[in-house]
């Protein structure tokens, strides 16, 4: 086990540097074959572990393979943990980034950094593993930094584009702002429990739920509350959740397999794979639930309203995503980490379809990614159409499709929570249903449907991508579709999680919904009498009205609505504040530090302060060296005189 | 008698270094051949002294002792402990990476340029491995000469202004420390460190003893509000000189703290270690903020390195507020301990960074970023060393960079939260720098005629590089060892600066 998890993890990596530095030596096809095979090879003993775990349920490893150091008592070391949980993950990991792996040699094919390409997403692919498969702080941390770094070389990928490289480092300042709070968390962690192992530290949460933490003095605040709150902060960052969502749609400034892998199906998902694994931790802190519900839920409808104004076709599906991330906090916020965690797995193979779909549209557009410009694929196109129209069905939660299961249970949980402000929550991932139908199927209508709005030049070369490109389409369709169907009933409610996912009884809203669950097929019957979806099917038929049978419409209610428009189109000006406030605002301060700080009051005053002082005391003295003897005489009698004065009347 | 291996490494550079002045008028040829091969041999026998099972304690190591001057007690006495190892490998490993640097760039004066650096290599030895305080201060202050020499000799064209601010500033501080050497001495009647922890001392007496040498470190560091020589001085240096400067120099500071502050003062450390504590955070924040708006790489790379610096103050001067908040001992040695790894780390990270301005400016003689852009397309393997050298600057876990910063912030956490908090903002400060640098100077289009002309790296560029990138690599994925050196001296330090001398 141990030799399989230490291969699974370094094959992607040892692909990944032979494809970096020797990417020359090794050509092209040597490069998409070393990176394919190790992931692939990592894929397959994924999916054995997990299979090795559903036999044996548990804790199927737990061992540190290394001592990174021990300093003051404190281990630092990697290891890997290995229970249900890790294992779906792992597995769900591979398969995407194998997908991706083979997608990119379709996508990328003309481009010169081909190689460079597949040596970044091989080390994304072992940086994630490690992030999911960590037993300790400290790794995971690494992880976390490290899909970051991957994403950072990634988002700027075309360094030559000036957009591309804006947006890779506002992403990662912005995730640094996450890992800021991620690592006092962490700090806090180690203050209140002493260590860094994910079940020691669990055994240990007594001394978290009792600690304090005098922030502001007189004010002692709960150490959980706090500890979870700042590690919340970190997986605000990495999963884009607002106010840290920002650089998300920036980031699809990459190229497009990695919206898929990096942007939809994975990293963005580590926030919420860390709140689930430390669900010991968060469930006792009612205060950070609720914080991370109400996060979750602002995000999963602000961000969707957003998504309906956008015309790039990968924005659109950018904020879909960002939306969806806040359903999968909410469900969380609610204690229903196996519903979170249910639908991370699903809207990986779903919006890893879209993306890539996304990419096959651009292939054949050339480049072009406005949807106004579109129109009408369907028939140009048909196996990016019907995978595509396969993935919006599951992510509006078309009854029967992978997300149909995902979000109904992470809807009707919250519906259950007892938590404060859970009526508010329900009604907005409720109205979000609506929201994703109508921009996802907007999207299908305006790219694959009604009148052909680009050029006789792109016509003329339109046709469908190459196998490489449509196979992966075709085998993430597949699990889109029926994974729900298949995996709902152990995944949620037959605790197939088993310790791996602590939640208090109290908590508890999974079971209570269990009590209602008759299995998948009942569930989709079930749905008839339910809001969700009639809420899905107003979408579909307002996309259809809008943008299929009267055009015009759209324009005139933008312009009626200009200033809600206007909101919407700006994104809410949170890049503009940002820009203002903390771009421009460090910058002042910076300039202000350092031309007043250190130029005018340390250097101009201080330093050379100092130095015209001595010269100037010197050209004084100077003054009184003249040389002449009855000078020195003068200033001696003058001398003794006063001292004599200050004798004689001193005493 | 046992091999002398401190006196060795400490006159065998400087021998080399005068043998490459005789060589001088050969050309330039043999005098370089001389310089590497003699900061080669120093390198190997440096890792001689890397023994960890002698270092599991604090007991001096190698010691070397002859009387120097009778009627003052001084000797000459050398040995190191697990503080002075790691720093003297440091020393010896950066001024071949140094020498090599400056192989076919220095064209004037090539020979003295070379045998500066190797006699100032001996010197550093000297002060890392001096145990008699006077011998250390001759050492301290020789250290100045050939830095004063080399900036300005070979520096830019402000060279004068930048010599006179480093040698005057730092000259400044140590004068104070002399004072102080002598008091003690006064006291003790000995200039030996060892004894000079042991001696009682009033509080008031240390804390004037304390100040004193706080003046001399601090410059060296250096602090805030002491800094304003290093971004000139680092400005006007050749790259060599900039490299030493920042990779061993500032470590001066450093050790000053762990070899005389801490443990002769002890009392005054504590009471006055919320001044010290201060002044780092500010460095963090403060000199953050001022790096970000630096027009010019070299200033840019300066004010950062004044900005990891303070994690290396903070990490030494949190323990007493450790222990006054939680009254026990648990998450001290982790700040020492981080406090010295970061200035291990910083040491390869800046010498890195100032190397790769280097590199940039040998064939641009510009160090000013808006001359630069999209030097990746011209120089893409240059752009890998200089992204990863970057990221590991902004604390990048997995390189060496993250190291200290994790621990000193983990531990300084237990003191205090704000403490941690503002610590922490180096995360996004420092990839807010860095990588903003990286943007406007690496990627983007070509932005000019002088970019488009540039050539890649060769071979000896991407040895001295890659040599550097490797060590960065190797101590952030595996810093156990360098630790676990420490862990004896810093207990033993620990133990001593806790018990109160009054």
């Amino acid at each position: 086990m141990k030799a399989a998890l230490i291969t699974i993890v370094l094959a992607p990596l040892v692909a990944s540097v032979i494809a970096g530095l020797f990417g020359r030596r090794i050509g092209r096809a040597g490069a998409h074959w070393i990176t394919i095979l190790a992931v692939g090879l990592s894929f397959a003993l994924s999916a054995w572990v997990l299979w090795q775990s559903m036999s044996f349920g548990g804790v199927l490893f737990n061992e540190s393979i290394y001592t990174w150091m021990v300093s003051d008592g404190l281990r630092m070391e990697v290891g890997f943990l290995v229970d249900r949980l890790t294992a779906l993950m792992m597995t769900v990991v591979t398969f995407v980034s194998w997908m991706v792996h083979i997608y990119t040699i379709g996508y990328m094919q003309d481009d010169p950094g081909y190689q460079r390409f597949f040596s970044y997403i091989s080390l994304f692919t072992f940086s994630m593993l490690m992030l999911v498969m960590a037993n300790n702080f400290l790794q995971l941390f690494f992880g976390w930094e490290a899909v970051g770094l991957v994403s950072y070389l990634l988002i700027g990928f075309w360094y030559k584009k000036p957009t591309a490289i804006y947006a890779n480092l506002k992403a990662f300042l912005v995730n640094r702002v996450g890992d800021f709070g991620f690592i006092l968390g962490i700090a806090s962690i180690v203050y209140f429990t002493g260590s860094l192992d994910y079940g020691q530290v669990f055994e240990r949460s007594g001394a978290l739920s009792q600690g304090t933490v005098e922030i502001f003095s007189g004010n002692a605040w709960s150490a959980i509350t706090v500890t979870c709150i700042l590690l919340f902060i970190g997986a605000m960052g990495k999963s884009a959740q607002i106010p840290l969502h920002v650089w998300l749609p920036d980031s699809m400034e990459g190229p497009t397999p990695i919206s898929a892998l990096i942007h939809a199906a994975t990293m963005v998902t580590a926030g919420i794979f860390m709140v689930a694994r430390m669900s010991p931790l968060f469930e006792l802190s009612e205060v950070a639930l609720v914080t991370v519900l109400v996060i979750g839920a602002l995000t999963a409808f602000l961000m969707g309203l957003v998504g309906v104004v956008q015309n790039d076709i990968k924005r659109i599906i950018a904020y879909s995503t960002l939306s969806q991330l806040g359903y999968m906090f909410v469900a969380l916020g609610a204690s229903a980490y196996a519903a979170g965690i249910f639908h991370l797995m699903t809207h990986a193979f779903f919006k890893a379809l879209l993306f890539l779909a996304a990419g096959s549209v651009i292939i054949g557009m050339h480049h072009e990614q406005d949807i106004r410009k579109m129109g009408g694929l369907r028939k140009y196109m048909p196996i990016t159409y019907w995978t595509a129209l396969l993935g919006s069905l599951a992510l509006i939660g078309f009854p029967g499709f992978s997300g149909f299961y995902s979000k109904d249970a992470i809807i009707e949980a919250v519906h259950l929570s007892h938590l404060p402000g859970h009526g508010i929550v329900y009604l907005a991932v409720l109205s979000g249903v609506f929201i994703t139908a109508l921009y996802s199927f907007r999207l299908i209508f305006l790219v694959f449907h009604g009148q052909e709005r680009f050029d006789e030049h792109t016509r003329s070369q339109l046709k469908e991508s190459p196998w490489v490109v449509t196979v992966p389409l075709i085998l993430l369709a597949i699990p889109s579709v029926v994974i729900g169907m298949l995996t709902i009933g152990p995944l949620l409610f037959g605790d197939w999680f088993g310790s791996a996912l602590q939640v208090l009884p109290r908590h508890d809203v999974l079971s209570e919904l269990g009590k209602e669950f008759h299995g998948p097929l009942a569930m989709m019957t079930h749905a008839l009498q339910q809001w969700p979806l009639w809420f899905a099917l107003a979408g579909v038929a307002t996309a259809w009205f809008f943008y299929l049978k009267r055009p015009d419409l759209p324009q005139s209610i933008a312009q009626t609505l200009a200033p809600l428009y206007r909101i919407l189109d700006r994104k809410y000006y949170f890049d503009e504040f940002n820009q203002q406030v903390f771009a421009n605002g460090a910058q002042q301060a910076g300039r202000l530090f350092w031309r007043v700080g250190d130029e005018t009051i340390i250097d101009r005053t201080v330093v050379n302060g100092s130095a015209r002082a001595v010269d100037w005391i010197s050209g004084r003295l100077r003054g009184i060296q003249s040389g002449y003897l009855y000078h020195y005489a003068f200033a001696m009698v003058i001398g003794l005189a006063v001292l004599l004065a200050w004798l004689i009347l001193g005493a | 008698m046992e091999f002398p291996i401190l006196s060795t490494l400490t006159w065998l550079p400087v021998v080399g270094g005068i043998a490459v002045l005789l060589a001088a008028r050969q050309g330039t040829a043999l005098p370089r051949q001389i310089a590497l091969a003699v900061a080669i041999i120093t390198f190997v026998l440096s890792t001689l002294l890397w023994r960890p099972s002698l270092f599991s304690t604090a007991t001096m190591q190698f010691e070397e002792f002859v009387p120097w001057i009778d009627a003052f007690n001084v000797n000459y006495h050398l040995g190191i402990d697990g503080i002075s190892l790691p720093l003297i490998l440091l020393t010896t490993f950066m001024t071949v990476l140094v020498i090599a640097a400056g192989w076919e760039v220095i064209r004037d004066k090539t020979a003295q340029y070379m045998a500066a650096f190797l006699i100032m290599e001996g010197i550093m030895i000297g002060v890392f491995s001096a145990l008699d305080a006077m011998l250390f201060y001759v050492f301290w202050e020789a250290m100045l000469i050939p830095m004063f020499l080399i900036i300005g000799v070979w520096g830019g064209p402000n060279r004068v202004y930048a010599t006179i601010k480093f040698f005057l500033y730092t000259f400044l501080g140590s004068v104070f420390m002399l004072v102080s050497l002598i008091y003690l001495y006064f006291q003790t009647g000995s200039y030996e460190i060892l004894d000079l922890h042991a001696v009682g001392l009033s509080l008031r007496e240390q804390q004037w003893i304390f100040v004193a040498f706080l003046l001399a470190f601090a410059v060296k560091i250096p602090m805030f509000p002491v800094h304003t020589w290093l971004p000139d001085a680092h400005v006007e240096a050749p790259t060599g000189g900039s490299v030493i400067l920042a990779a061993i120099m500032l470590k001066m500071g450093g050790y000053g703290f762990l070899r005389f502050s801490l443990p002769v003062t002890p009392d005054a450390s504590q009471s006055f270690d919320w001044l010290l504590i201060l002044l780092s955070l500010i460095a963090i924040v403060y000199v953050g903020f001022v790096a970000l708006v630096q027009q010019d790489m070299k200033k840019l790379i300066a004010y950062s390195s004044i900005a990891h610096m303070g994690f290396v103050t903070l990490g030494l001067f949190i323990p007493f507020t450790i222990f006054r908040s939680t009254g026990a001992f648990s998450g001290i040695a982790l700040g020492m301990e981080g406090g010295m790894v970061q200035m291990i780390s910083h040491g390869l990270i800046s010498g890195a960074l100032f190397l790769c301005v280097g590199v940039m400016y040998d064939r641009v003689h510009s160090r000013q970023i808006a001359d630069y852009g999209g030097v990746v397309n011209t120089m893409p393997k240059f752009a890998g060393f200089m992204v990863l050298f970057a990221l590991a600057n902004a604390g990048l876990p997995g390189t060496s960079g993250f190291v200290g910063e994790f621990m000193v912030i983990l531990s300084s956490f237990k003191a205090n939260f704000w403490f941690a908090f503002l610590a922490a903002t180096t995360l996004v400060l420092g990839a807010a720098y860095m990588l903003w640098l990286v943007k406007r100077t690496i990627f983007g289009e070509i932005a000019n005629d002088n970019v488009a002309q540039l050539s890649d790296i060769n071979g000896r560029e991407f040895v001295v590089l890659g040599t550097l990138a490797v060590s960065v690599l190797v101590l952030g994925l595996w810093p156990a060892p360098l630790v676990d050196v420490m862990h004896g001296t810093i207990d033993n330090l620990i133990e001593h600066m806790m018990q109160s001398k009054l």
